[in-house]
C-alpha cells in the first residue's frame, strides 16, 4: 500500500467521506493561490491538485479552461509551479497532487519531470491525457519516485478496461461522474450507483469522484458510495464571484 | 481498400508519433470508430460507394491540367496541376468529409460536428451534413469566423450552427479543443468530422485513406498523359490531408520527390510562421491527443502561428507527415507569405487558374524549382481549393483602391437601413 493510500484510509477512518480540491496554479496570481490553499487547508480539506497550466486543456470545461489561460498569461511557468508546490508542501501537512497534461512532462523529460514534483514534495500526479497504453516512460519513473500515478475511470469505460487501468493505478482511482468535460451540472442520481459498483468491482483501491460536484448537496449524496469527494470548478467559480476571502466558509460548509 | 498508409506500430504509431492520447471518457468512443472504419475497410462494396458518391457528387476524377504558360515561362520541367480545386464546395476537403458521412450513416449516429479553421472543411461537413439530414454543429475560432465570413453565411445557410470559439487563440486549434470538448459529452449521438491527417488514431489513418483517392487517379492520369511517373509532387501542409493523399500513391515509387510546402509566414527567422517540419522551431510533444512535432516554448506551451492562409495557420503537423520527414521519404519547405501572393498572381495570369492561398504555397516552391529540371521531367502540383474563398485577404495584399472604394460602399448601404 502506498504511503497516500495508506494516508487516505487513516483520514477514512476518521470521515465518512474525504474532500478533495483543486486549484490552478498562478490562477489568479501566485500569491492569491497561496491564499486559497491556506484557507482550503485550514477548512479540512484532506488533500488537494494543484495544476500546472497548459494552452491545450482538452478535457477541462470553460472555468478550468479559462484560469489555464489567464495564469499563461499571467507569467505562470513550469519552474514557478514547481516552486509553489514546494513552498505548499512545506507549509502543509495534507498530501498534495499535481495535475497538469502530460505534454508538459514530455516536454522537460519524463523522469525529470518526476523527479522534480517529487522534490517539491508532490505525492502523486493526475495526467488525464495520458492512458496506461501510453504511460511505459511515466509509470516506471512515478514507481522508482514513489508517487501515485492516480489514474481516471469513466462511466463509458468496460469493465474490462476498468480493471486493465486499476492494474496501473496507485493511491486512487479518480471516477469521473459523467461525460463531457469538467464544471458543467451533473444530476446525481441512482445511475451512478450502478456505474460505482463496476468501479469497486475493478478496484481495491480508495475511489474519489469528481465533475460537477458542487456544494453540500451533491458532497452528502457521495457519502457511503466513494471515499473522496473533488470539488473543482465550484471553487474556481466561486473565486471569479465572490473573491479568495470566500473559499474558506465554502469549504467548510461542504460537509 | 485498406488504407495505403497504416500505422507500423500497435496503438496507431508511424514511427514514433501518433498513438491516441485520450481522456478516459472517450477512449470507447474511438474504439467504435476504428472498429467501424476497419469494417468499412473490409468491405469492397464500401469504397465503389465512396467512388460513386464522389463521382456524382462532387466532380471526380479531378481533371490534371498541363500549365502550358508557366511551363513556356520557366523554360524548365512540365508543370501538371491537379484540380482539387473543382471538387464540390471547392478543395479537397470534400473527399474526407464526404467518406466520414458514409461512415457516419453505417454508424447510426446523427450529429456531426466539426472545426474549422479557414471555413473550407466547416462548409465541407455543412454541406455533408445537409445531403445526408444530420444534425451539424461547427466549431471556429472567433478570430477564422471574423476574417472568413463568407463561408459562416454559407454554413449558417446549410442548417449548420457555427460556435465562435473565444479561448486561447481563437483560432483553429482552440476549435479542435472545443470540438473534443462537444464530442466528450455527446459521442452517443455524435461523430466529430476531424477535418486533417492529425488528431488521435484512427484519424491520420482515416483521413489519408479518404483523401488517397488524389493519388490514384493522379498515378493514372499521368502515366496515361505523359508516359511517365512525376519527377516531383507539390503539396501545401497545413494538417497534411492534401499532401498525404495526393503523396500515398507515390510512396513505394523512390524516383518521384514528394515536396511538401509549410507556411513561412512572414519568413523563418522571424518565428512568425507555421513551419512544423521545414524550420528548426518545432519540436516532438503531444496535444491534442497525438503525437508530433508541435510549435511550442521550453515549456511545452503552444506558441501562436502565423500564415496569410488561415488553413495552414496550425501548430502541430500530421504524424504520418512527421514520420515521412524523418524517414527522409518527404522533403519540407517552406514559402513566406510574399511569395505566396506572387504565385498566385503569376498561376492566376499565367494559367487562369486561381488557388487557394494555401495551395498557392505548392505553386511557390514548385516555381522557385522549375527553372531548375529538364524539359522531360513532368512535375505536379496539387491545387488543394480555389482562391474565390480569399478575396478579402488577396484584395488587402494587392491593395486594390477600386476594391476598398466598393467595400466602403456597400458598407454604407448598411448603415443607411434602419
Amino acid at each position: 500500500m502506498s504511503t497516500l493510500e495508506t494516508r487516505i484510509r487513516q483520514a477514512r477512518s476518521k470521515q465518512d467521506i474525504l474532500l478533495m480540491t483543486h486549484i490552478v496554479i498562478g490562477y489568479p496570481s501566485f500569491a492569491a493561490s497561496l491564499e486559497i490553499v491556506d484557507a482550503m487547508v485550514a477548512a479540512g480539506v484532506d488533500l488537494m491538485e494543484m495544476q500546472i497550466p497548459f494552452s491545450e486543456p482538452m478535457a477541462d470545461g470553460p472555468v478550468i479552461l479559462a484560469a489555464n489561460q489567464k495564469a499563461l498569461a499571467a507569467g505562470s511557468t513550469v519552474e514557478r509551479c514547481l516552486e509553489f508546490a514546494t513552498t505548499v508542501t512545506r507549509k502543509h501537512s495534507i498530501p498534495f497532487l499535481c495535475m497538469s497534461y502530460y505534454n508538459l512532462l514530455l516536454r522537460a523529460g519524463v523522469a525529470g519531470f518526476v523527479d522534480r514534483m517529487q522534490a517539491a514534495g508532490l505525492a502523486g500526479a493526475i495526467v488525464p491525457d495520458l492512458p496506461p497504453e501510453e504511460a511505459g516512460e511515466y509509470l516506471p519513473a512515478m514507481a522508482r519516485a514513489g508517487l501515485d500515478p492516480i489514474f481516471i475511470f469513466s462511466p463509458s469505460t468496460p469493465d474490462e478496461r476498468l480493471r486493465h487501468i486499476a492494474a496501473s493505478a496507485r493511491g486512487f482511482v479518480y471516477c469521473v461522474a459523467r461525460k463531457g468535460v469538467t464544471g458543467l451540472h451533473t444530476t446525481f442520481s441512482a445511475e451512478l450507483d450502478a456505474y460505482l459498483a463496476r468501479c469497486r468491482t475493478a478496484t481495491k483501491l480508495p475511489l474519489a469522484l469528481g465533475f460537477g460536484v458542487q456544494d453540500a448537496a451533491d458532497v452528502n449524496f457521495l457519502r457511503g458510495k466513494v471515499d473522496i469527494a473533488v470539488v473543482g470548478s465550484a471553487t474556481l467559480r466561486l473565486i471569479d464571484d465572490r473573491g479568495v476571502a470566500a473559499v474558506g466558509a465554502f469549504v467548510r460548509g461542504l460537509r | 481498400m485498406t488504407s495505403p498508409l497504416s500505422p507500423d506500430q500497435p496503438r496507431g504509431y508511424y514511427g514514433k508519433f501518433g498513438g491516441a492520447y485520450l481522456p478516459e471518457i472517450l477512449v470507447a468512443t474511438f474504439r467504435e470508430l476504428e472498429t467501424a472504419f476497419a469494417a468499412a475497410q473490409a468491405d469492397p462494396a464500401f469504397w465503389r460507394e465512396y467512388e460513386t458518391l464522389m463521382g456524382e457528387y462532387s466532380c471526380r476524377p479531378t481533371p490534371l491540367t498541363f500549365a502550358e504558360n508557366l511551363t513556356r515561362d520557366f523554360g524548365g520541367a512540365r508543370i501538371f496541376v491537379k484540380r482539387e480545386d473543382l471538387n464540390h464546395t471547392g478543395a479537397h476537403k470534400a473527399n474526407n468529409v464526404m467518406g466520414q458521412g458514409l461512415l457516419v450513416r453505417r454508424m447510426g449516429k446523427k450529429r456531426v460536428i466539426a472545426e474549422t479553421g479557414a471555413g473550407q472543411h466547416g462548409v465541407a461537413t455543412a454541406t455533408m451534413a445537409a445531403k445526408f439530414g444530420f444534425e451539424c454543429t461547427i466549431y471556429m475560432g472567433e478570430v477564422d469566423v471574423e476574417r472568413q465570413r463568407p463561408n459562416v453565411f454559407w454554413m449558417e445557410r446549410l442548417g449548420a450552427r457555427v460556435v465562435p470559439v473565444k479561448d486561447g487563440s481563437r483560432t483553429l486549434k482552440d476549435a479542435i479543443n472545443e470540438a473534443f470538448r462537444d464530442w466528450a459529452a455527446n459521442m452517443d449521438s455524435t461523430h466529430y468530422v476531424l477535418g486533417t491527417a492529425c488528431g488521435p488514431h484512427p484519424f491520420p489513418t482515416m483521413v489519408t485513406y479518404f483523401q488517397s483517392i488524389i493519388g490514384q487517379e493522379l498515378r493514372k492520369q499521368v502515366v496515361e498523359r505523359t508516359g511517365r511517373l512525376p519527377r516531383r509532387i507539390y503539396a501545401c501542409v497545413g494538417g497534411g490531408s492534401n499532401a498525404l493523399g495526393v503523396f500515398s500513391a507515390f510512396l513505394d515509387d523512390t524516383a518521384v520527390e514528394l515536396v511538401g510546402v509549410e507556411a513561412g509566414g512572414r519568413g523563418l527567422p522571424t518565428h512568425r510562421h507555421a513551419a512544423r517540419l521545414a524550420s528548426q522551431d518545432a519540436s516532438i510533444g503531444v496535444a491534442q491527443g497525438y503525437r508530433t512535432y508541435f510549435l511550442q516554448n521550453s515549456d511545452g506551451q503552444m506558441l501562436e502561428t502565423h500564415s496569410v492562409a488561415a488553413g495552414l495557420d496550425y501548430i502541430g503537423v500530421s504524424p504520418i507527415l512527421a514520420h515521412l520527414r524523418d524517414t527522409g521519404r518527404v522533403r519540407f519547405e517552406s514559402a513566406t507569405d510574399a511569395e505566396v501572393v506572387a504565385a498566385l498572381a503569376l498561376a492566376v495570369r499565367r494559367e487562369g487558374l486561381i488557388p487557394a492561398l494555401e495551395s498557392a504555397h505548392a505553386f511557390a516552391q514548385a516555381c522557385k524549382e522549375a527553372p531548375g529540371l529538364p524539359p522531360d521531367d513532368v512535375i505536379v502540383i496539387n491545387q488543394s481549393g480555389r482562391g474565390d474563398k480569399d478575396i478579402f485577404t488577396v484584395a488587402d495584399a494587392f491593395g486594390d483602391p477600386a476594391w476598398e472604394d466598393f467595400i466602403r460602399r456597400k458598407a454604407a448601404s448598411y448603415e443607411r437601413k434602419p
